[in-house]
């Protein structure tokens, strides 16, 4: 089904937005954890994205892109009021979501910060006591504090440059964080697979159960083609019907990293085409 | 049947066999014996009332002879292309005990395409105009393939209000996003889509049954029947080593990328597909020729074909193995894969496959391969497509309580009226009997739509 851009807000100029999408039929169903794929126009590519908020009453669902390539750049020059020809979700596992004794921590980085806010919004709403860690390389670059506020019981933040927080990596807080306080039930993490990666590196020797989001390569969403696959604990996994989320501890991010880059010459290409012309490749007008 | 050189169409995704000219229609319809029992019929999954088209095509009416196909068969433009003929209608012609049977779904193809070129809604109701719809009565498919667009084409002509919800962007299941556009044009499926939307049928894509949709949740919004029609795709891997290297693909993803992300005319389409110069396939059914084809049309410079058993036991339809192998594709028969290797950056560099050879016939009748000792060889490879086959997709079994389903995971139904073990809740096609063929998905769609038929209008 298309979908009307109800709402955009610029969060990063010309890097990060935020659109407000009607989808009612998405909304009502939409758990943390889930996602979306959509289609530009006709003749785009099918990405997936994290739905990073839904109003079941509005019937409307949130997402929040980093401009990386073609989709997403396209996607930037849609305004209000304007439509994607395709919408489809929610799909993935909704995430594991229950009431639990110590606190859970949610770290986000980059434009995993928005996706992560869903989750921990969803753990607040379960009683569970949410630590946000979010960091990214300055201020300006900071998305969702605002947002994260408003109901999360802590909000730390480093900044690379020191601009806001404390200076350092989102890891620096999350370590010192499990050294001082052995009753955290959870971390969940979601970000760049580096990101991730060290995320599990770190709470590693303290055996608390570490969730991540994995981003691998989607096309269909629904278990059909198998180029989302992602080998956890020595199995191949479909991150989009198994997934996204799965043990840090048993991915395999080196594999995941690796496979990401399959279509890089060609992604970089329909890129360079899309800057020079910067009209729609639409057939149907 | 004209075909193009296959020169020149290794080189573009244009339609390969180009259709009887009415000449050649006339003078192959003109072979039929008309059967008083006709034993083509029986190799018809579908019961196509053969002698009694091909007689129309023999007196020059070709509408009759449209209607007659349309009585059993709702893409009969669709079946005549891609129908394992050999094994069915043509394979059980009684002109093929001695020499050839009659191509009776070249003659098919032919009465349903210069059909088609006619005004949708009126080729199929006839002189009268669409049908009044019994807006009493609606019935749910998920799945847009063709066993679901069968209980849709079937209902609709009987004035059933029929919703179809289908999780991509595009209905037709495999004919859309499986079966190359140079085999089966895109046009053409959707042409018989059209003539049922004429028909009243509503299509809902990027509904995902079990997702944006359940079962329960239409039942609430008063649906007197569902259909589940979600085909089978899971893809099976090869489970051995290296498998996971950049350049590994299902043929799922490979096909899809192609066929219904157009990735053949990428960057105009911006779904990219990856072409390696040395491409092995694995398997050697339909859906691996489909593959090895389609590497070929992308500028592959040698596409090979590994198969563990020899040419002989293939099962893909004769004429797609004759026309890829006039196209250049390599069989390398014999072989089983052992190990993908790749570079420091993980991708495909080369494979190992193991020499195999025929042993007893295995309980299919098929001689099972046994390994050569010892035989290995490496050949370099930067693209490999796997088409091993598919396993049955989990979603709607999951999300569906009640809805049971056998231990390969496939839905269980009462063979005479598609019913699952939800009342009014049907399945049918590959994610009932596991991967088969269209025309077979079709007679499960038709069996179902009778039966709803029956109980809702008596
Ligand atoms: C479950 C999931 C949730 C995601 N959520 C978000 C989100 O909330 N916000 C966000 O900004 N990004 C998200 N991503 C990543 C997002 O899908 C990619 O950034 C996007 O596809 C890039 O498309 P492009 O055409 O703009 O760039 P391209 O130039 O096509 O690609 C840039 C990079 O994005 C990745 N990518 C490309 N195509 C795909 C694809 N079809 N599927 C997945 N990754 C791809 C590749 O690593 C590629 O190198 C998510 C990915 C997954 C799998
Ligand atoms: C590459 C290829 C080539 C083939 N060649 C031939 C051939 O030459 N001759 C032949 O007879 N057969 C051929 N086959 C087999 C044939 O296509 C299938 O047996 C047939 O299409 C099965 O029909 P179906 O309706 O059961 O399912 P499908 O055609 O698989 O359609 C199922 C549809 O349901 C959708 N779906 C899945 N899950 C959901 C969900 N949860 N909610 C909503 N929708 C969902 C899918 O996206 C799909 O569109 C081929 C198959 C492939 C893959
Ligand atoms: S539907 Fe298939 S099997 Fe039946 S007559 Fe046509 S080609 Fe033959
Ligand atoms: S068996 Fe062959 S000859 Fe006889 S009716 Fe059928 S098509 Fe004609
Ligand atoms: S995206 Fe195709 S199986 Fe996951």
């Amino acid at each position: 089904m298309p979908s009307k851009i109800v709402r955009k807000r610029s969060l990063i100029p010309g890097q990060t937005s935020e659109l407000v999408l009607d989808a009612p039929q998405i909304a009502a169903k939409a758990k943390p954890g889930n996602f979306v794929i959509l289609r530009v126009c006709e003749n785009g590519e099918r990405i997936p994205l994290t739905i990073a908020d839904t109003d079941k009453q509005a019937g409307t669902i949130t997402i929040v892109y980093l401009v990386l390539g073609k989709t997403t750049a396209h996607l930037e020059t849609l305004k209000e009021g304007d439509e994607i020809v395709d919408l489809c979700g929610p799909l993935g596992k909704d995430t594991d979501i229950h009431k639990m004794s110590g606190p859970v921590i949610c770290v986000g980085g980059g434009t995993g910060i928005a996706a992560m806010h869903h989750i921990a919004k969803g753990h607040h709403m379960a009683g569970n006591h949410v630590v946000a860690v979010i960091g990214a390389r300055s201020k300006d670059l900071l998305l969702f504090h605002d947002e994260l506020s408003k109901f999360a019981d802590e909000v730390l933040v480093s900044t690379n440059d020191g601009s806001f927080g404390v200076q350092g990596m989102v890891t620096d807080l999350l370590k010192e964080r499990l050294e001082s306080d052995p009753t955290v039930s959870e971390v969940v993490a979601v970000g760049p697979v580096p990101m991730m990666e060290a995320v599990a590196r770190v709470t590693k020797p303290f055996g608390v159960k570490t969730t991540v989001s994995l981003n691998s390569i989607m096309v269909d969403g629904i278990g059909m083609c198998g180029a989302c696959r992602v080998s956890v604990g020595g199995k191949t996994k479909f991150a989009c019907v198994d997934g996204p989320e799965f043990d840090g501890q048993e991915v395999d991010f080196k594999e995941l990293g690796s496979r990401l880059q399959a279509f890089k010459t060609m992604e970089q290409l329909s890129y360079e085409e899309f800057k020079k012309s910067h009209v729609c490749t639409c057939s149907n007008k | 049947m004209p075909e193009q050189d296959p020169r020149v169409r290794v080189g573009n995704f244009s339609e390969v066999t180009t259709g009887y000219t009415p000449e050649m229609a006339m003078a192959e319809a003109q072979r039929c014996l008309q059967c008083k029992k006709p034993l083509c019929r029986k190799g018809c999954p579908v019961e196509i009332d053969i002698p009694g088209f091909i007689s129309q095509i023999v007196e020059g009416d070709l509408d009759q002879a449209y209607k007659v196909l349309r009585d059993t068969n709702s893409l009969p433009a669709v079946c005549g292309r891609v129908c394992p003929q050999e094994t069915q209608c043509e394979g059980s012609c009684i002109l093929g005990k001695k020499g050839e049977p009659v191509a009776i779904g070249r003659l098919e193809r032919f009465v349903a395409d210069t059909f088609m070129a006619k005004d949708a809604c009126e080729e199929i109701t006839g002189a009268q105009a669409c049908h009044l719809e019994r807006d009493d009565l609606k019935v749910a498919c998920i799945g847009g393939g063709p066993s679901s667009l069968t209980v849709a084409g079937y209902l609709s002509a009987l004035g059933i209000k029929v919703h179809v919800f289908e999780a991509l962007h595009e209905v037709g299941g495999v004919l859309v996003y499986g079966i190359p556009e140079f085999r089966l044009p895109k046009a053409i499926v959707r042409r018989e889509i059209d003539a049922m939307r004429a028909l009243g049928v509503e299509f809902h894509t990027n509904w995902v049954g079990g997702k944006t949709v359940t079962v329960d949740d239409l039942k609430a919004q008063g649906f007197n029947a569902i259909f589940i029609g979600v085909g089978a795709g899971l893809p099976k891997f090869l489970r051995v080593p290296g498998e996971n290297l950049i350049g590994v693909f299902s043929a799922n993803e490979y096909l899809t990328r192609v066929n219904l992300g157009r990735a053949y005319e990428f960057p105009k389409s911006d779904t990219p597909a990856y072409t390696g110069k040395n491409v092995v396939v694995f398997g050697a059914g339909n859906v691996a020729m489909d593959a090895a084809r389609t590497a070929m049309r992308l500028g592959a410079d040698k596409v090979s074909i590994a198969y563990r058993r020899t040419e002989n036991e293939m099962p893909a339809r004769l004429e797609e193995l004759h026309h890829a192998k006039d196209e250049g594709l390599e069989l390398l028969c014999l072989h089983a894969p052992i190990e993908f290797k790749g570079d420091e950056k993980g991708w495909l560099k080369s494979i190992v496959l193991q020499k195999m050879q025929l042993g007893e016939p295995d309980e299919s009748g098929r001689c099972s391969p046994v390994a050569c000792d010892g035989q290995f060889c490496e050949i370099p490879c930067d693209m490999a497509v796997i088409a091993v086959g598919t396993g049955s997709n989990p979603l709607i079994g999951q999300t569906t309580p009640g809805l049971e389903l056998n231990k390969w995971g496939y839905i269980v139904v009462n063979e005479e009226t598609g019913e699952t073990s939800i009342p009014n809740v049907y399945a049918g096609g590959d994610i009932v009997t596991g991967a088969a063929t269209v025309i077979s998905a079709m007679g499960a769609g038709r069996r179902a739509a009778k039966e709803i038929a029956k109980r809702l209008l008596g």
